[in-house]
């Protein structure tokens, strides 16, 4: 195998068409599409760092192999970017089908990469997936939105993400916690050590940026669209003069930082940190449930708003099972499967469904769902704030890192 | 024996062609070739761009200087030891107790030294009850802006390694007559050695000292756990890039593979002028009379070194098997609220596949890379030529080379070729690097046994094919067996290649581990951890059993 030849195997897989495959399967065809999935193995990537996740997609693998004659594998990812990347490789060596990639967990930037890329399998298939008549897109904006970005049926929603914060009860005064990020500042001051957030680009810790910057830039609007390059500099002067004063009293001295939402965890536990953060707000019942945070641990929420999103599962466009992965994606949206994927007995992760769409017994089912001692009930988590369009988390990123990366 | 002629020139191309091809994958799209992006110019604008990233020098001169620290203070330790203690008693019992630390994986060993000296360790639990302590200081241990800590993480994993290709060395140098010589004639012990041993011992492992420090330059999962954060060493960073979801960053990385392989070179450079400075100094001293008759500290000293190296990588992992089974268990407390096994029950499903994956590739790269040994050193024997230095630096190139410079490439290589074949290609990227190490393991005791056996078989009419099943393998079944162990132990250890051909559909138990690592679960860390470290453990085990059984009925050849 000759150097020439990989390289020319590259090339002749950029002048192919990437919708190859995707006139093959039509999803408005449901029975045909059920029909080309049975027997298909479907490889799906998605972020492995979560034993109860993990047990969670092996339930769908088993159900979804009784019911359809499909086989699921969970492909462990640390980071969902190397499944990107794979399909790139893939591209770069003109494997343009039968792609090792079927379905990704997925949402932000790396959706917004691949559509950019045309790296997914298209036209949009979301919206006739025969479970799409449930989903709440009406009051759920950010199910067609994502990062300011139309879906267009490029990936279907799977669960929400709304950004809480927790603390332990026996250790931090309830009445002192924080109302907004300024409060947090201020409770930071008071409490040296004992606060900090993941350093970006982690999902969690940019996410923590975001919020700052929307609460504090001087019109929320400018984030809705592309960052515009003349202002930057002032759009984010408040941030950053924020996260200066921050650092001087994060844990470390904001000369290290926890790797993630779960390392924060470990260190609630460890009595380390004492206000962390995450994007589930069942993730405390679980940790508890599971013996990795006492059960004096509770939540609280900014009244004035915090963060949420909503993430999805898109199938790359040289899938080698892409049948498979639609009727895959379309179980994940089952009243079923939602059902067990919001019982923090099993995962804990908010609903895509409206309930006034279900039917009465399914809804029943979600009422009668125990959410944990931890976890704020659906009415008393606050109002939305919209995730900000993809190119603002890049540049703050890339901010970030050229102020603060070279240590002090 | 037409096939043993074979094995050298297949031995040389399955450690150089993937080396070749893969470094090619890498240093084109540098230049800014790679057609699928749009690369189809040559351009150096990508090194301009990576060398205006914040902290750039900053983090590769951390790798340089970690990389050389961690070699020369593992180096030094275990020359003093080796020079103040061998052939005692102390000697042996240490040599009991570093062994098996060489199949610890080091993101295992890297873990456990962190649950010992984090801030919520067990070590400032075990002073906590003395100084009153009842929250984790906020003190900065782990992550250290010099790399200190990830430098202890790969001093304790680098010193069983060289101390054992050490001892293999030994035993081929008249070690006890010029011990005797030299302290007749008035030497202390230390200086004996560094005087008329050290130079012969340095000259046959220097090949495994330069692999050391192109590991510790390049390494990637002890940098992780242990390393700085702001910025990170060059390799975390190169890594982040190789996984940017912004795929024009592609360039960027390879360029930074580019510079990855640069800073190892001038690691390799600077270890150069510093093997010129230590031997200048050696014997200058040497020169000027000095016997250092009273070097009872430095022995000491070496000996502690040597000691605490050992236990924190032992203690580490007894911590990991202590939290795979804890329920909560909050500081301070020394002992969990309560034990359970309800983390392996969920666990144990998931592993099995993973397991079988781990098995299968190890045994199976294991069992190619002996019959290549077999067959290279059958043919040493039939022609009587060593390939000499020449052919050790081939053996020890895939070692030499850091991984995330020519993986990469080889992933390209391998999605090309359009094969399905994805078990045979796991199979031979693990060959690249378990073949360099049975062969070093096996060739000392194949070299060394007495050539009189196969001419008295060869008197007697047999063919060599007869000589080597019936002579040569049994009275060698103790070193093919210990070789194998080691074989299937840097197989179970291999992450970075299992990731990237692997790509996800086959999982090994370390891909596992760091997978799950990344959400810094220390229970299910345990459970992964503890298992990567038993099964290299299980193999050097059997390792030691099978001749036994072999030779039930062979008096001279029981152990």
């Amino acid at each position: 195998m000759g150097l020439k030849r990989i390289l020319l195997a590259a090339a002749v897989g950029l002048s192919l068409s990437s919708s190859l495959h995707a006139a093959d399967i039509d999803p408005k065809n449901w029975d045909a599409v059920l029909e080309d999935a049975r027997g298909q193995t479907v490889y799906f990537n998605a972020w492995g760092g979560s034993e109860n996740i993990n047990a969670y997609l092996e339930w769908v693998s088993g159900e979804v192999n009784a019911r359809f004659d499909i086989d699921v594998v969970h492909v462990k990812l640390d980071d969902t970017a190397n499944a990107v990347a794979r399909v790139v490789a893939e591209r770069t060596a003109g494997r343009n089908e039968g792609g090792s990639v079927d379905l990704i967990w997925i949402n932000g930037e790396n959706f917004v990469a691949m559509k950019e890329q045309d790296l997914l399998f298209s036209p949009g298939w979301a919206q006739d997936l025969p479970n799409w008549q449930y989903v709440d897109f009406e009051s759920q904006p950010s199910i067609l939105t994502d990062f300011t970005v139309p879906t267009e049926g490029l990936q279907s929603p799977w669960g929400g993400a709304k950004l809480v914060f927790f603390y332990d009860d026996a250790r931090t005064d309830a009445a002192d916690l924080p109302q907004d990020a300024e409060g947090l500042l201020a409770w930071a001051k008071e409490h040296p050590g004992r606060f900090s957030y993941p350093a970006p680009p982690d999902f969690i810790g940019s996410s923590f940026l975001k919020q700052v910057l929307s609460e504090l830039i001087d019109d929320r609007e400018k984030l809705q669209q592309p960052v515009d390059p003349e202002t930057f500099e002032a759009d984010v002067a408040p941030l950053f003069a924020y996260l200066d004063e921050l650092h001087s009293v994060a844990w470390r001295s904001a000369a290290a930082f926890p790797q993630n939402y779960p390392d924060m965890k470990q260190k609630l536990a460890d009595g380390e940190l004492d206000i962390i953060f995450a994007f589930n707000p069942a993730e405390a019942s679980a940790a508890i449930a599971a013996g990795e945070l006492p059960d004096t641990v509770r939540s609280f929420t900014f009244p004035e708003g915090t963060l949420g999103n909503t993430h999805f599962v898109a199938v790359p466009y040289n899938s080698s099972a892409a049948a498979g992965a639609l009727v895959v994606a379309d179980f994940l949206i089952s009243p079923e499967a939602q059902l067990r994927k919001q019982d923090p007995a099993y995962w804990g992760d908010p609903t895509v469904l409206a309930m006034a769409k279900l039917s009465d017994a399914d809804r029943a089912a979600f009422d009668a769902l125990d959410l944990g001692v931890a976890t704020l009930a659906p009415d008393e988590l606050g109002p939305i704030i919209d995730e900000p369009h993809a190119s603002w988390m890049e540049r703050i990123e890339d901010e970030w890192r050229r102020r603060y990366i070279a240590g002090n | 024996m037409t096939l043993a002629r074979l094995a050298p020139p297949l031995t040389i191309g399955i450690l150089i062609l993937p080396l070749v091809f893969g470094l090619v994958g890498t240093v084109l799209p540098a230049f800014g070739y790679l057609p699928a992006l749009g690369g189809t110019t040559v351009t150096t604008t990508h090194f301009a761009e990576l060398f205006a990233m914040p902290a750039i020098w900053r983090s590769a001169w951390l790798s340089l200087f970690v990389g050389l620290a961690t070699t020369a203070i593992s180096l030094g330790i275990v020359m003093l030891f080796v020079a103040g203690w061998s052939q005692t008693r102390v000697f042996q019992r240490v040599q009991h107790l570093l062994s098996p630390l060489l199949a610890i994986p080091h993101a295992a060993a890297a873990f456990g030294l962190a649950f010992l000296i984090a801030p919520s360790g067990y070590l400032i639990r075990l002073a906590a009850p003395v100084f009153g302590i009842d929250r984790p200081p906020d003190l900065l241990i782990i992550n250290d802006p010099l790399g200190l800590t990830m430098m202890a993480g790969l001093i304790v994993k680098e010193i069983p390694f060289l101390f054992l290709v050490t001892l293999a060395a030994l035993p081929q140098l008249p070690h006890r007559p010029t011990m005797q010589l030299t302290s007749a004639m008035g030497y202390g012990r230390v200086a004996g050695f560094a005087y008329a041993l050290a130079p012969r011992v340095y000259r046959q492992i220097r090949f495994a000292v330069y692999a050391v420090i192109a590991y510790a330059t390049s390494v990637v999962d002890v940098a992780i756990i242990l390393g700085p954060n702001l910025p990170p060493t060059l390799p975390v960073r190169l890594l982040r890039w190789m996984n940017d979801p912004d795929l024009s960053v592609r360039f960027l990385a390879s360029a930074g593979a580019v510079l990855q392989l640069s800073v190892t070179i001038a690691a390799l450079a600077l270890w150069w002028l510093l093997e010129r400075f230590v031997a200048a100094v050696v014997t200058a001293a040497c020169d000027g009379g000095l016997r250092f008759r009273r070097d009872r500290i430095v022995r000491i000293l070496s000996l502690t070194a040597t000691a605490i190296a050992g236990l924190l990588v032992f203690a580490g992992v007894a911590l990991l098997a202590l939290w795979s089974v804890s329920a909560f268990w909050q500081f301070p407390d020394l002992w969990p609220q309560a034990l359970s096994l309800s983390t392996w029950q969920s666990a144990l499903p998931r592993i099995l596949d993973p397991l079988a994956t781990t098995l299968l590739a190890g045994l199976a790269s294991t069992l190619i890379a002996l019959l290549l040994t077999i067959g290279c050193l059958e043919r040493e024997i039939e022609t009587g030529k060593t390939g000499g230095s020449r052919a050790l630096l081939a053996i020890y190139m895939p070692l030499m080379v850091p991984q995330i410079a020519f993986v990469f490439g080889l992933q390209v290589l391998f999605v090309a070729s359009g094969t399905d074949q994805r078990f045979a290609a796991l199979v031979f990227v693990h060959l690249i690097f378990v073949l360099p190490y049975v062969f070093l393991s096996l060739s000392d005791p194949w070299r060394a046994l007495d050539r009189r056996y196969d001419r008295v078989a060869a008197g007697l009419g047999r063919s060599r094919l007869v000589t080597l099943v019936s002579i040569r393998l049994p009275m060698l079944a103790r070193a093919i067996a210990t070789a194998a162990a080691v074989g299937f132990a840097v197989s179970v250890g291999q992450y970075l290649p299992t990731v990237l051909i692997g790509e996800g559909r086959l999982t090994t138990i370390t891909t596992e581990a760091v997978a799950l690592a990344s959400g810094g679960n220390r229970r299910i860390i345990g459970v992964y951890a503890f298992l990567q470290t038993l099964l290299p453990f299980l193999a050097f085990a059997i390792a030691s059993l099978v001749p036994a059984l072999l030779f039930r009925g062979r008096r001279s050849m029981r152990v």
